[in-house]
């Protein structure tokens, strides 16, 4: 994968990934913001900003974003996470300049308006109902979890944000949060798949190069100390049938540690990928504790997609009949197997194999092409990084998942449990 | 925010430029996808093979569908359990051999069953589709569904039925399953609790040897292959899973009538599901192209009426849609959106207002437009990757059509008229042509749904 970069005067940085195999075109923008710039009293604000970046702007009344998208035969959607907030679209190629234009002017002019506000609080609370609040499981883990792993208001709040925080927002909140973070020189644009280089570069020229530049603003740090001791937090869920548990343990920083953070996806694939994965074989089909487990990095299950701290989570649905108890013994027994002994050579091949085939898969999708290049060029200043993945994984030993398996220990660890059914 | 931090301007200095509002660039000129070399044949076992080579990757995609319809009591029950261990092991491989092989080649491989079909779904990188097939063809023919393996899955099924039920969506699809259908088998989308304990190993062995059969079924591999050769694989692997059967197709469907729309108790729900269906027609009929443009502008994407009046203008719903279900006899349109239990009410009145107003004021041209761009764009990208083109052409050869259809869709799209997308509008989207649910809270919705009309209340108490 080949990436040309630009740098715009105003400090937009331009990643560009040309692909002419198919007649489609990704445009994606990612803003350095996300829930844990959050303020104290705004949680959910990220995302509900997020909304607000469609309804208009200086030169597309409202609607007119998602008509030219879709009138221009693309599809479109946004989405916020912790540390990043991104917009992209997926259009064929005839619509590449529609699609820069789109950007640059909600980059440039949005349109806030109360009126604007109301409607997508009440959109925002429809999604969280949909998502979150009549449903079983909704939010498990990433909401309940970082409350229980983290001390920090901003990385133990809920992202989707209290209903009272959001029907508190107000335009002079909106203007504020644009003005410090949407600035361009806080933004990456990334533009992947059927495209001329210098033809796509001019037209970036064209459409951002008067968005009009403004500091970005200094990056707080979001670093905590890691846990003490195991920190244990419940949560009641009425409409689960069943109990569950995530278990989140903080992960070494991939800009500093990649070797150790690497080892960490390599262990988190011999844990759970699959039926001859080592949890999958112990908890459901030996001792049949659990109807499901996974284990993964990030708390979207997405390696790379957060800065430091991040966290890499273990998830299981058990039997009522089973304790939480039991089913962290289990998987304890299971690491110490680990670090006693190490995994096999063909376990490591296995993970290299299929993270490849994930990559490839990913890569071909050109929207997560797109949005995964920008989110490693934004959060670790490099977009290559996600599709090396399966070359560093090729470098990882035994001996570094077994030490990987040895840092999972019980009072590092934030475990969370799911009590099922209407307690109250 | 805090004021201290940065002096912010006021949203309407944010609004607005020098130069002012800017004219919209217009499209380039488009040019068309190559087109792709591929394979379609029926093996002599009865199996049809598709093999299309798509290099953008070095992996391979594969998409098989098996009609697998049944008309006993326990025929779910025991579909569900066929499909949760055919990868389970077979006579030369455990279920860790089964995972181990496909994990050296990047391979991946899921079974799924519903009332019309058992699918099989996976990938594998294009060096080891060899290792992917053979897999496939040993879980086919040598699947031994193991006593302890059955009695573990009847364990994790129940469970898994369990979650599934505890779900709005699941709860809402399968009130509108017997709304519309009755008792048709076509409504068995979850087996009863009760089903899966009575079933035996036996009875599911029984079931794959005279159901999963390749005569009637579809195999479609798309990636970094050759076609020719990929189909001489596909030959050469499966050449063993023969049978004098064919495989079994749904029974015949009712043709959906308009009807009352029920109301089901969800007692306590902050939100409810609203679930509208209609007759439609499928793929091949002649105005096929027409009604899917009709649907678009009705709620088949963002830019359509129903979601601009319900999310966009008066915030009822976080999403709202309409789309066409096919089924093996024909096809239905749903509406579909889910809202808070304080304005179900009006959703659903809207809902009707919306309907009425495609019948009786036709889309305008701009409309018509933009949904003609996005059906031909939005296809183009889907057909873009390897895993959307292998979904795509699975879906549109198991109404017996094929890749040419596919790529010759754009210009029967370019081709329809704004008369036929209002004939068809009137005939499909009429308020009294739809039947349907709404989940919720019953004790809050009765009331006003009552006072709306055109609800049945007959499930409640």
């Amino acid at each position: 994968m080949e990436l040309h970069r630009l740098i715009l005067d105003n400090g937009l940085r331009v990643v560009l990934a040309p692909d002419t195999s198919t007649p489609v075109v990704t445009v994606a923008v990612h803003y350095d913001v996300g829930f844990r710039s959050e303020p104290m009293g705004r949680t959910g604000f990220a995302h509900l900003f997020e909304h607000l970046m469609f309804q208009g702007s200086e030169s597309l009344p409202k609607l007119a974003h998602f008509r030219h998208v879709q009138g221009s035969g693309g599809t479109f959607n946004g989405s916020t996470h912790f540390d990043y907030t991104d917009y992209y679209e997926v259009l064929p190629s005839a619509a590449l300049e529609r699609a820069l234009f789109l950007e640059a002017d909600r980059m440039r002019a949005p349109t806030i308006s109360e009126e604007n506000l109301r409607n997508q609080v009440d959109v925002v609370k429809e999604e969280i109902r949909l998502n979150v609040l009549n449903r079983p499981y909704g939010g498990f883990p990433w909401i309940q979890l970082p409350a229980v792993l983290y001390e920090t208001f901003a990385n133990s709040h809920n992202g989707y944000g209290d209903f009272r925080d959001l029907e508190q927002a107000t335009v002079e909140d909106c203007a504020a949060f644009f003005d410090s973070y949407y600035a361009p020189a806080n933004a990456v644009l990334t533009v992947a798949g059927d495209f001329d280089i210098g033809a796509a570069a001019e037209l970036v020229h064209r459409h951002f190069d008067d968005v009009p530049g403004r500091p970005a603003p200094k990056r707080p740090s979001f670093a905590e100390p890691l846990p003490d001791r195991e920190r244990c937090g419940s949560h009641h869920d009425p409409l689960a049938p069943l109990p569950a548990i995530a278990v989140g343990y903080r992960l070494p920083d991939p800009s500093v540690e990649l070797a150790e953070y690497t080892a960490r996806v390599a262990l988190a694939s011999v844990l759970s990928d699959g039926d001859s994965s080592r949890l999958r074989r112990r908890l459901i089909y030996r001792d049949e504790l659990v109807t499901d487990i996974g284990a993964g990095l990030g708390m979207f299950g997405v390696p790379y997609e957060s800065r430091d701290p991040d966290t890499m989570i273990i998830t299981a649905i058990h039997l009522a009949t089973v304790p939480a108890e039991q089913v962290l013994h289990t998987v304890d027994e299971e690491l110490a197997m680990i670090v006693r002994d190490g995994v096999s050579e063909d376990e490591l091949r296995r993970t290299v194999a299929r993270w490849s085939s994930t990559m490839y898969r990913d890569h071909d999708r050109l929207a997560t092409r797109a949005r995964t290049i920008g989110a490693c060029e934004l959060l670790h200043g490099r977009g290559e990084l996600a599709a090396e993945l399966p070359a560093l994984l090729g470098e990882v030993s035994s001996e570094q998942v077994a030490a990987a398996a040895a840092s999972l220990r019980p009072e590092a660890r934030g475990v969370l449990t799911v009590i099922p059914g209407g307690v109250e | 925010m805090t004021a201290a931090e940065v002096t912010s301007r006021s949203a309407e200095e944010i609004g607005r430029t020098a130069l002012g509002p800017r004219p919209l660039p217009p499209l380039g000129q488009q040019r068309a996808g190559r087109a792709p070399a591929f394979q379609d044949t029926v093996l002599d076992n009865g199996l049809r093979v598709i093999a299309v080579r798509r290099a953008g990757v070095p992996l391979v995609e594969l998409r098989l569908r098996v009609p697998l319809a049944g008309t006993h009591r326990t025929h779910a029950a025991r579909a569900e359990l066929l499909a949760t261990t055919l990868l389970a092991g077979t006579v030369r491989r455990s279920r860790a051999e089964v995972d181990i092989d496909l994990a050296r080649v990047g391979g991946d491989l899921g079974a799924s069953v519903d009332p019309e079909r058992l699918g099989l779904s996976g990938v594998s990188l294009s060096a080891g589709h060899d290792v992917l097939l053979d897999v496939v063809a040993d879980a086919l023919t040598a699947a031994v569904h193991r006593t302890a393996e059955v009695r573990t899955e009847k364990e994790r099924l129940t469970a898994h039925l369990t979650m599934a039920r505890s779900q709005p969506r699941t709860i809402a699809r399968l009130a509108l399953q017997r709304r519309r259908y009755g008792d048709h088998p076509v409504t068995r989308e979850l087996p009863e609790a009760a089903d899966v304990a009575d079933v035996s190993p036996a009875a599911v062995r029984s079931l794959h040897r005279r159901a999963l059969v390749p005569r009637g079924s579809l195999l479609v591999l798309v990636g970094d292959l050759s076609p020719a050769r990929a189909v001489d694989t596909v030959a050469a692997a499966l050449a063993g899973w023969r049978s004098e059967r064919a495989a079994v197709e749904l029974p015949p469907l009712p043709l959906l009538r308009g009807g009352d729309v029920r109301l089901v108790h969800r007692p306590g729900a902050v939100q409810s599901q609203l679930r509208l269906s209609a007759q439609a027609i499928p793929r091949t009929d002649a105005r096929y192209p027409a009604l899917q443009l009709a649907n678009l502008i009705f709620g088949g994407y963002f830019s359509a009426r129903l979601p601009e009046n319900i999310r966009e203008d008066k915030g009822y719903t976080y999403g709202a849609h309409s789309y066409l279900e096919f089924n093996p006899h024909g096809a239905t349109v749903i509406v579909d959106t889910d809202t808070a239990t304080g304005v179900t009410a009006a959703a659903l009145h809207e809902i009707r207002y919306e309907l009425g107003r495609l019948v009786l004021v036709p889309p305008d041209e701009d409309e018509l437009e933009s949904a003609r761009r996005y059906a031909i764009g939005s296809l183009s990208i889907s057909m873009a990757s390897q895993a959307g083109l292998a979904s795509t052409l699975a879906a549109v050869a198991t109404a017996g059509l094929d890749l040419d259809w596919l790529r010759a869709h754009p210009a029967r799209l370019a081709a329809v008229t704004r008369d036929e997308v209002t004939a068809v509008a009137a005939e499909f989207f009429a308020p009294t042509a739809f039947t349907g649910v709404v989940v919720g809270d019953a004790e809050v919705l009765a009331g006003p749904l009552a006072a709306i009309g055109g609800i049945d209340l007959s499930e409640l108490d």
